[in-house]
Order: C-alpha cells, then structure tokens, then sequence
C-alpha cells in the first residue's frame, strides 16, 4: 500500500519531467524560425510603426530653439532669446548641412516654407550679434510670422500625432486643437474610402459570381468537378502579377478585348478599358475569384443533399428550402471566403498601380509614393499603421470564424 | 448531378441549366485572360491584338537571349531556391514543435509565425526597406533572401502542420521504444510520413519568392533585376511583347507545380489512410 502510493509519486514525478522534456524540445523546433520572424520581419514592422508616432529631426536639429520655445505661451511672437537660440542652431544646421532635412519637415507644417528655411540657414550665418529678432525677421519675414513658430513648438516634440492627425485628413491649428485640413489637402480620407469601397466592391462580385458555381460545382458529379476545378485552380496558382499582366494586355486600347467590341459593332472608337476603374476591378475580380469560391465549395462539399430533399418531401417549395435550409448552411464559407478576398484587397498595390488609373490608387500604392515620390517616411508609416490595424482586426475576426489553424492551401 | 432532381418543379429546372450556363460563363473568365495572352507571345508582330498576322519565336528568343531577361531568371530562380531551401528547413522544425498541443502560448506562437502571410505586403516592403537599410542589407542578395524566406514560411508552417494534424505519434513511441535514437526516428519515421507536406510547402515557398515583387521593388538595387521585377518594369516603362514570353513560361510553371501539389496530396491522402 505504501509502496504503491510512493510509487504512484514516483510515476508523477516522472510523468512530469518527461513532459518537461517534451516541452523543451518542441520549444528548441521552435525557436529558430521565431528568432528568425521576430529579426527579420516583426522588428521592422514595429520600427516602421513607431515612425509613425516618433520623428526626432526638429528635436535633434534645432535643440536650442525646441528649449526656448518650451515655456513660451503662443500668444505672440517668442523673445528675443528664442530668435538667439534659433540663430545658433540655423549655423549649426548650415554646419552640418541638414538644412534640406529642416526645410522638409518644416514643409510639411506649412506648404511652400522649405526655400525660405534653407535660404535663413545661409542668411543667420551673417547674423553675429544682438538684436536677433529684427535681423532675423528682416532676413526673412518668415520669421516674423508666429506660425512658424508654433508649428516648430508642436514638430519640436518628438512623439508626435502629426502624420497619423494627416492620414485621417486632420491637424493641430496653433492653439494645439485637432481641426480638419484645409479641402485642398484633403486627400487621404478619399483614398481611404475608395480601398473600403473597391474592396467591398470586389467581394460582392466575387460572391455572386462564386455563389452559384460552387454550388453546382459541389453537387456535380465527383470526376466531373474535379475537372472543372482546374479553371479555379489555374488562375488560383498563377502569380498575381502575371494575371495583371495578362489584364494589361487584353484591355488595351487596341487589345483583345477591344478588338472583340469593334467585332461586335459596339462601338466606333476603342472602349477606355484601362488606367479606369473598370479595369481595376474586373482584374480585382479575377484575381480573388478563386479565394472567394474555394472555402465556399468546401462548406458545400460537406452538405448532404437529403437536407434539401427532406424540406422539399415536407412541403417546402424550391426557394423556400433554398433560403431556408440550404443557404444558411454555406453562410460559414460566405463569411470564410469574403473575409479573406476582403482582406486581401485592401492590400492590393500592384494592380490598381499597372491597370487603374490616377483615382483608382489605394492605401498600398499611396504608402508607395510617399516612400518613394515624397521621400516621407512618417507618413508612409501612419498609413501603414491605420492600413495594418485595419488587416488585423479583420483577420482576428477571421480567427475567430475560422479558425488560423484552418487555413487550408491548394 | 448532371440533370436535375427528379421532383423539379419546371422552374427548377429552368434554374438548373442556367446555373450550368452560367458556370461555364465564368469558369470562361476565369481560365480566358490566362488563356489569352499565350497565343500572343507567338506574335510575329510587336502588337497585343488578334488575328495575328503570322507565327514567331522572336519574343521566346528575346526571353532566353536577352541578359536582361535571362539574368533576372536566373536570379530568381537562385534566389528562390535558397529561400526554399532556408523556409523549408525552419518552417517544418517549427511545425514539428507546434505539433505538441499542450505546449503554452502555442496559438500566439502559432499566429505571430503566420503574421508574414497576413500583413499587406506592401508594409512589409517598406518596413523592411527602412530596417534592413540600417543593416546596409539594401541591394544585397542577402536581403531578398532574408525577405523573402520570412514572406515563405508561413506557407511550409501550415502545410506541414496540416499534414501533422491526425498524425500517429504512438509511431514515435515505438520507434523510441525500440531503441531507436531521436535522429533515427525522425529520418526514418516521421520523415517519411509528412515528407508530401513538407514538399508541398517547399513549393509554395518556392513560387512565394519566385512571384514576388513588391518587396524586390524596394530591396533590390537596379542591377538586381529578378523576373517579376523585370516584368513590372517591362510594363511601366517599355511595353515588350517579351512580357507575354514571360507570362506564358510562368503560367506552364505554375501548372506544373499544381500538378506536382495534387499528386503529392493524394499520396499524402493515401499514406495517412484518408481516403478521399
């Protein structure tokens, strides 16, 4: 009896260790690919994140200036020991030759001042002794004015709301409160909206034009569909970029396509087919197509038939079972497969980019142009962090209908 | 079901073939613009239009021939066999780990390995460029693969992990149990038995990096032109009929890795006893 029951301690303890054990290993599989995602993928995406809501340049250009400037009360324009601080760090910047960085940054605050900030930095050069303030302001009237001075007081902060205030069409007016852009800087709101609304766009038309192949699909005979399912499957395996390609061939003004309307007499001139919304998202359509019917032909493939059969011995008409009984049996794959288009397109960049034209650019193709047009990485960032919270609160829903470990390929 | 149910009402029925016609409809739109564009590659003309005013191979030449095109294949072909080769190996040991359902934090773990899949690519294109730029990893070979392996994995995870899901591990045991060491066992083993996801992963992983353009764009310096890359640039800047060269040879890839994935599934299939 004692024995047993050291035993039965013994059996525990060991149990426990070999599960440890078990641990350990699973965690030393583990290891490298985390080590290796969190190195090569999460740590940039965090640093590009906390661009968004951190730029040091002002800070760490003009120091003096952002010091001074830290009990000064707006209400006029700063004294006489700001425009020294500025001065000095105007030389300093000329010194370094980061005036071109200042002017930028300054620009963003107020469109159309870069010049004027590079040509102070050559001009406070000359500027030796007191007063500061009226040789400063007669260098440049700029100076003079206590916009400036208020926008260099808000960027002197290095955690700053300014780029993602911008990416929602909103900023800081000179006492600090959050206002609306003027309507010609207005343009992010819009594109954010129009990725919303072409992708909604393209999950409805996937959704109905997938609805009803993969039912017949799923109720056709075995070796029949699986024939059938190579249309999908083809498509679904070549590469986005090919697709758009062959999209960028056929709606030319003298493509296929076209071709085929003059054939038909549809038309007198070529139908402006690309660089146009329609061509974004019939391409968007053909592209996510597949990853809408996919997971909705799964859930039908598990349906037995007999459920139908029964509603329709016990009286119920062909649409009544329909809505009643088989539709809302797929709903899981609807919500499957259009989450996953959805989410998909609003990541689209390469095809509104080679077939949409100039109003058909989404979040993508925007954060693409201020990395590499603008040279704007704060913005870039906020809108790959409003972009990014966008994916992931879809996806956790996504998680929760389907499931991540459900996620089947091919 | 070719016909419809024997107690369809007449509307039904009605229903029922416009269902099929309506199928073939866009099964045709689906398979028409891949379709389409091959024939144009043989174009003996530089235009994208039909009917065709006679045969040639000058675009198929001008792929094989032309070092931009050729060199940007064979980067990309380098570069996504070590990527494959890199994800594979990382991917399939971490599956392996997961494969342990009560280990902690296993979900989180699970969804942050699957994050690259997730995230806009585009976000990923920049992040990358800003972080890897400190790194002076910029126009490096390195990069891309180091890039590109990240945007892969995910895709060996799952599938490995799916091939894992209802797999024997009392078979472990008893390798274990006769003596067999943990390195044997996995080789001749457990190996043996995943190794159609394993290979249907590296495929995946293979074509992720052999499709990918948007972090090349960033990434790569304008020497290093990979295949999409030169295919994009081809689009924007100088429309040659070559791309349709291009597209044409991934489209017969890529149906041929499908073919690979679905023979390799069924063996899956038939290995663990699923019948299909």
């Amino acid at each position: 009896m004692l024995q047993s029951a050291a035993n039965g301690i013994e059996l525990k303890r060991q149990l426990a260790a070999s599960e440890r054990k078990g641990h350990i290993r699973a965690t030393l599989l583990i290891l490298p690919l985390l080590l290796f995602i969190l190195v090569t993928f999460a740590a940039p995406v965090v640093l590009l994140l906390t661009k968004a809501v951190y730029d040091p340049s002002i800070a760490d250009t003009l120091p003096r200036t952002a010091a001074a400037l830290k009990d000064w009360d707006g209400k006029d324009l700063p004294d006489e020991a700001a425009f020294a601080a500025l001065v000095q760090d105007l030389k300093k910047v000329k010194e370094d030759n980061t005036a071109a960085f200042v002017g930028k940054r300054l620009n963003y605050e107020i469109p159309g001042v870069r010049s004027k900030v590079i040509s102070s930095t050559n001009k406070a050069a000359a500027i030796t002794e007191a007063p500061f303030k009226e040789k400063l302001i007669s260098a440049d009237k700029l100076w003079g004015d206590k916009l400036i001075w208020t926008k260099i007081k808000q960027a002197a902060q290095p955690v700053t709301d300014y780029y993602v205030l911008r990416s929602l069409d909103l900023e800081r007016d000179a006492d600090g409160n959050v206002t609306s852009v003027a309507k010609s800087q207005a343009i992010y709101l819009t594109v954010l909206g129009r990725t919303f609304y072409i992708s909604a766009l393209v999950t409805v038309i996937t959704l109905l034009l997938a609805y009803p192949v993969a039912m017949m699909l799923a109720h056709a005979p075995m070796k029949l569909a699986s024939i059938l399912l190579i249309f999908v499957l083809v498509p679904f395996w070549t590469s986005l970029l090919v697709r758009t390609t062959a999209w960028f061939v056929l709606l030319q003004d003298n493509g296929p396509v076209n071709d085929f309307i003059q054939y038909l007499n549809l038309s007198d001139g070529p139908w402006k087919l690309i660089f146009s919304r329609f061509g974004t998202v019939t391409a968007m359509v053909h592209i996510q197509l597949p990853f809408t019917l996919l997971p909705i032909y799964a859930v039908m493939k598990g349906i037995s038939p007999n459920y139908v059969r029964a509603a329709r011995s016990l009286g119920g008409g062909p649409f009544y079972s329909f809505f009643r009984i088989y539709l809302p049996m797929t709903l899981p794959g609807i919500g499957a497969g259009c989450l996953l288009t959805f989410i998909l397109c609003l990541g689209y960049y390469i095809t509104p980019a080679l077939v949409g034209g100039a109003s058909d650019q989404m979040v993508s193709g925007v954060i693409a142009s201020a990395m590499n047009q603008e040279n704007n990485w704060g913005k870039a960032s906020a809108l790959s962090a409003i972009l990014l919270i966008a994916t992931l609160v879809l996806f956790f829903v996504y998680n929760r209908l389907v499931g991540i470990d459900k996620v089947k390929l091919g | 079901m070719l016909k419809p149910a024997s107690y369809a009402t007449p509307v039904e029925k009605l229903l029922f073939y416009a269902g099929w016609l309506f199928t073939a409809l866009v099964l045709a739109f689906l398979i028409a613009p891949i379709l389409a564009v091959m024939p144009l590659s043989f174009n003996a003309e530089p235009y994208f239009s039909y009917p065709m005013p006679g045969l040639s191979l000058q675009w198929y030449r001008d792929f094989f021939t032309n070092e931009r095109w050729i060199g940007s294949l064979f980067l990309s072909l380098k570069l996504a066999v070590t990527v494959t080769l890199l994800a594979t190996m990382l991917g399939t040991m971490a599956a392996l780990g997961l494969a342990r359902a009560k280990l902690p934090f296993r979900t989180v773990i699970f969804g942050l390995l699957l994050l690259p899949m997730i995230v806009p690519v585009i976000i990923v294109a920049v992040a990358v460029f800003m972080f890897y730029g400190y790194l002076n990893l910029i126009g490096t070979f390195t990069g891309l693969v180091l890039a590109h392996t990240a945007l892969a994995t995910p895709f060996v995870v799952i599938t490995v992990t799916s091939t894992l899901t209802g797999f024997d591990w009392t078979l472990q045991r008893a390798a274990q149990g006769l003596g067999a060491t943990p390195a044997f066992t996995f080789q001749k083993v457990i190996l043996p038995l995943i190794i159609p996801g394993v290979v249907t992963g590296a495929l995946f992983a293979f074509v992720t990096s052999f499709d990918e353009v948007v972090v090349a764009l960033f990434l790569a310096s304008a020497e290093q032109r990979t295949l999409p890359k030169q295919m994009f640039s081809g689009i924007r800047e100088q429309i040659s009929p070559t791309i349709t060269a291009a597209a044409t040879f991934q489209v017969v890839l890529s149906i041929c890795l499908l073919v690979g994935t679905e023979l390799l599934r069924r063996r899956s299939e038939r290995l663990r006893g699923i019948s299909s």
